[in-house]
């Protein structure tokens, strides 16, 4: 029972970490009609800016400072630099282009940061571990993560319900045109909506540096559950991605923690082992392809959205 | 930007034309040596230590290797087996490259290497030696420097047994190079197997696997995870607070020194075997050890050891032969002598072409500046061949 | 006939002269790596090609067209594996070796797997259908990654090329001529279905599906039929494939496959029907151009293909003279 709950813990902090990146690739999706396949770029470039200045510096604020600021800008322009010219044409250029973007700003990356890993240490304050129960120690970290993304979560449900620029970015998801013949510059908007989703992916990427390996390639690794969970929560809803995300984060991590546990009670050892693998690499696509069965949408989509 | 294209012979041919006239005509072209491996994404460390570590050897020769000019023509595979067989043609048809090394990866090597031996090319490999070339399927002109695969994983579970633990909780990524880690764990270790994990090769956290190891209770954990994979799983270990109550043995690929500058004090404690390390006694190691952090910068890996010894084993065969490939097996029986100065130590071929070699237990230790180093403890196997090495006939 | 006429037909002259003598060619300038090179390329043009009918026809942008590439050139793989260790598959189909067998089996299960991918994933439309290919495509890359029984990770060596009706097939020339007449055959038969009724529907399927469906036209079947017929394009390059280079693995499935088949179809432009050709061939020879020269061979293709597809709105194909399908 303590397990379970340890795992469903676990999930949950992986479907915030999903929720940081696809939240920004929601709002683009939704908002501009965008597929930017370089967001995964984005949540590279503010992991790595943030280890190499935490490494120079010693202080892991600065590098997160470093991170946010460095995947905000470069979020900002890319859209300046690039998607700007894409929102009149067809996904196929867009997928295109951030296609090639991918490999640039890997290629850039590789060039100035070097092939190594980067080193990145978790906080003194946030390391170790704390005991939730009797026979629970959970990391710290993890639970600061989880804070981190809920209050995201928060913050992103106020901005866009309450503030004027969410009320442009709801207007903008669902009557484009409108918007700008009311003469808001719906351009500004759009680049600070792409530096806002950057900004997150940026976040994302600093929060994982100590969790994972920082290097080149670590985008194209989480882009495609992002997409997944973009596409089960439906474009352009933030409570869809938060929704998705935590379905995806849950499903992936229960699968892999009791899935060949179920199976060994029916099956020979070696075959439940096997099956098991197989399974877990596939729950969070099977999950997807059931969503869309039922809800072609995703389960929130944005509403009045059209194609 | 170097090009990638290098003529490394240059004006030392010239030099050498003048030195030795007897040798003219052996020497008025370099030996090329088509040198495949992986520069791009996550693995890309790897192949650059390989590169780097070859490169290093040639310019200590002046651009000789074995006292024969070499070409070494590098190209980036891209951890893409397709691309790694049409960069093989190109230099098999256009360059008529005869002599080849440098592949990191497995999976690529099983993909190209059958083009070069059917060509009747030559293969050294730096790096990867899967089960397909050291057993039954075993071919003459393919060497293997580095080790069997299967051998990083059999002694680790040697070590295992050494250190005296009894439950082993085993994790690998769900493919085949995996499968075989665990099959080759339990191949020697002796005690019982408290859980067998696997976990996916696009997986980016293991908070799950952790759990699962904490419920199991071993008293030991064996994992295989290369490169990145293994950093996010060494440094969610020690966060979860693992590292100080369950230890952990790998094999040497899981933790060369790049992995060790990565994941810092979270790998304090960890327990590997391997065939080479930093701190090696020998004139040899200490110059190589010197002279790649001197070029490059960086420690030295492991990775850039066995290509360093690469180089050196294809010179002494090149020597023997005066840079005449075509004496095919006049080249074969040199390479078989190993006659070189192996910075590992003892070094020998086995009857499958693959080493016959010492093992060591290496430990991960605060160092004399506080940074993580790995220190050589004891000899866990002497002259260690591999279980394939029966079956093959040659 | 008109002067663009004239020159289409000189343009199609002159690419088939080099086509047919590329062999000649190759030996004449004495770079026997051409041949293989060139194959190659028709090869990943069948690919970009059979992705095109979609994409260029129908606007329906598939992410996981690498998946049917893949099933193809596993279906080559596994057949021949069969032969060379006698076993059946699922204890009743045996292997087999020669092209005339195995090419309809690849272009089949490429179908079969396109029909039930397509099934689902022609419920969404848009975004959502570009990602839902992509996860689709991921899927069965992970599958064929787990499965020991066809070499997982480590892929299916085919020691020796499929015959063609008992011919041996090793000569690279030989390979050659037969992904040039593939190619062939399958832009004849592109071109019958592009110019067909079901052609016309599927372009008005690109332009508006809502007007298809409102004078009675159930625009699903139509898409289904093309993602099929998508899919089996891709299978019979994945067979191609499987024999030019005797080797799959699930590399041949990844996203990053299917990427690069999309961006061969940009490159070459969605317009002209020999696009695909000119995009596989702009792609191929780039790649082999910076990857000979420069380590940071990526960063360079990249920056390229985001310069043509931001300055030009119809790849490099909008420099060609174009065919009849797309006026």
């Amino acid at each position: 029972m303590i397990l379970f709950f340890e795992q469903t813990l676990n999930g949950l902090q992986l479907g915030v970490m999903l929720f940081l990146l696809a939240a920004g690739l929601t709002l683009v999706f939704g908002i501009m009609g965008i597929i930017n396949l370089a967001h995964g770029s984005l949540y590279m470039i503010g992991a790595m800016a943030s280890a190499v200045i935490a490494m120079r510096t010693g202080s892991f604020g600065l590098g997160l400072l470093a991170g946010l600021g460095a995947a905000g800008l470069g979020g900002m322009a890319i859209e300046l630099g690039v998607l700007r010219q894409l929102y009149a044409r067809p996904h196929l250029d867009q997928v295109g282009a951030t296609f090639g973007l991918i490999l640039l700003v890997d290629g850039l990356a590789t060039m100035i940061v070097g092939r190594q890993p980067l080193f990145v240490a978790a906080p003194q304050a946030l390391s170790g571990a704390v005991t939730l129960w009797p026979g629970l120690d959970y990391p710290v970290y993890r639970l600061v993560v989880i804070g981190v993304g809920l209050l995201v979560a928060v913050l992103l449900y106020l901005i866009v319900h309450q503030t004027r620029l969410g009320m442009l970015i709801r207007a903008g998801a669902t009557h484009r045109e409108t918007v700008r013949a009311l003469g808001v510059d719906i351009r500004l908007v759009y680049t600070l909506v792409f530096g806002l989703g950057a900004l997150l992916a940026g976040l994302a990427g600093v929060i994982a540096g100590p969790l994972v390996a920082v290097q080149v390639g670590m985008g194209e690794q989480i882009l495609i559950g992002t997409f997944v969970v973009v596409v089960i929560g439906g474009t352009g809803s933030i409570r869809g991605a938060f929704l998705g995300a935590m379905l995806v984060g849950l499903v992936d991590t229960l699968t892999r923690a009791f899935a060949p546990g179920l199976l060994k009670q029916v099956l020979p050892a070696s075959e439940a082992d096997a099956l098991a693998g197989g399974l877990s690499s596939i729950a969070v696509y099977l999950l997807m392809a059931m969503v869309l069965l039922v809800r072609p949408e995703g389960l929130l989509p944005a509403q009045g959205q059209t194609q | 930007m170097t090009s990638r294209r290098e003529f490394l012979s240059g004006s030392a041919t010239a030099m050498g034309l003048a030195m030795w006239p007897d040798t003219v005509v052996a020497q008025a072209t370099p030996v090329k040596i088509g040198f495949i491996t992986t520069l791009s994404g996550p693995g890309g460390y790897i192949g650059e230590d390989i590169r780097d570590a070859f490169r290093l050897a040639v310019e200590q020769g002046q651009g000789r290797l074995g006292g024969v000019p070499v070409e070494v023509i590098v190209e980036d595979d891209g951890l893409k087996p397709a691309q790694a067989k049409t960069v093989v043609e190109r230099m098999l048809k256009r360059n008529g490259v005869k002599l080849f090394s440098g592949i990191v990866f497995s999976n690529i090597l099983a993909a190209v290497v059958p083009d070069v031996l059917d060509a009747g090319g030559f293969y050294v490999s730096p790096n990867a030696a899967p089960s397909t070339f050291a057993g039954r399927n075993c071919h003459k002109n393919f060497f293997a420097i580095a080790w069997q695969n299967d051998t990083l994983h059999e002694t680790a579970g040697l070590a295992a047994n050494e250190l005296g633990y009894k439950r082993a909780a085993i994790l690998a990524p769900n493919y085949q190079a995996g499968k075989d880690a665990l099959t080759g764990f339990r191949r020697t270790f002796k005690g019982e197997i408290a859980a067998e994990i696997y976990t996916r090769l696009d997986q980016t956290d293991f908070a799950s696997e952790l759990a699962q190891i904490r419920a199991a209770r071993p008293d030991m954990v064996f994992q295989f995870h290369p490169g990145g994979l293994g950093i996010a799983f060494i440094r969610q270990y020690a966060q979860a607070g693992l590292a100080q109550t369950v230890p952990m043995v790998v094999p040497e690929s899981s933790l060369d020194s790049t992995i060790l500058a990565a994941v810092g004090d979270a790998a304090l404690g960890i327990t590997a075997t391997t065939h080479w390390n930093a701190d090696f006694p020998g004139e040899a190691n200490r110059a190589f050890v010197a002279a790649f952090q001197a070029k490059y910068n960086r420690l030295a890996t492991v990775f850039a050891s066995q290509s360093f010894e690469t180089a050196l084993a294809i010179g002494a065969a090149l020597r023997a032969v005066d840079g005449d490939l075509s004496q095919a097996d006049a080249f074969r029986a040199a390479m078989l002598k190993a006659d070189f100065p192996a910075i590992r130590g003892a070094f020998s071929f086995g009857p499958n072409q693959h080493p016959v070699q010492d093992w060591w237990v290496i430990k991960v230790e605060k160092g004399a500046d506080g940074k993580p180093v790995l220190v050589t403890r004891q000899k866990i196997a002497t002259g260690y061949g591999d279980s394939y090495a029966a079956t093959c006939r040659l | 006939m008109s002067t663009g006429g004239l020159v289409r037909w000189a343009a199609v002259a002159i690419a088939g002269a080099i086509a047919l003598g590329l062999p000649w060619l190759a030996a004449a300038v004495g770079d026997p790596a051409l041949v293989p090179l060139g194959a190659r390329i028709l090869v990943a043009a069948i690919a970009a090609a059979s992705l095109n009918l979609l994409v260029g026809q129908g606007g329906l942008v598939s992410f996981g067209h690498a998946a049917f590439f893949g099933v193809g050139g596993y279906v080559v793989a596994i057949l021949y594996e069969q032969t060379a260790s006698g076993e059946r598959l699922f204890g009743l189909l045996p292997g087999a070796g020669d092209l005339l067998l195995t090419i309809p089996a690849a272009i089949l299960f490429g179908g079969l797997t396109a029909a039930a991918i397509g099934a689902l994933a022609l419920r969404t439309r848009g975004v959502q259908f570009i990602m839902i290919t992509l996860a689709f495509a991921q899927m069965l890359f992970f599958v064929m990654v787990s499965l020991k029984a066809y070499g997982g990770e480590d892929g299916l060596l085919v020691r020796r090329r499929n015959t063609l009706g008992g011919h041996d097939m090793r000569d690279d020339d030989a390979i050659y001529f037969l992904c040039l007449a593939c190619f062939s055959a399958h832009l004849f038969l592109t071109a019958r279905v592009v110019g067909s009724r079901f052609g016309r529907v599927l372009e008005g399927v690109r332009q508006n599906e809502r007007r298809l469906a409102a004078i009675g036209i159930a625009t699903y079947r139509y898409k289904l039929t093309a993602f099929i017929i998508a899919g089996m394009g891709a299978g019979l390059a994945g067979a191609l494939s499987a024999n030019l280079t005797r080797f799959v693995s699930p590399d041949m499935l990844h996203w990053t496959k299917s990427g690069e088949l999309l961006i061969m179809v940009i490159l070459g432009g969605t317009g002209a029907l020999a696009g695909p050709l000119v995009g596989a061939a702009a792609f191929i020879g780039l790649e082999t151009l910076f990857s000979g020269w420069t380590e940071h061979w990526q960063p360079l293709l990249g920056a390229v293909i985001l310069g043509i597809v931001l300055a030009s709105r119809r790849g490099l194909g909008g420099w060609l003279p174009r065919g009849k399908a797309t006026s």
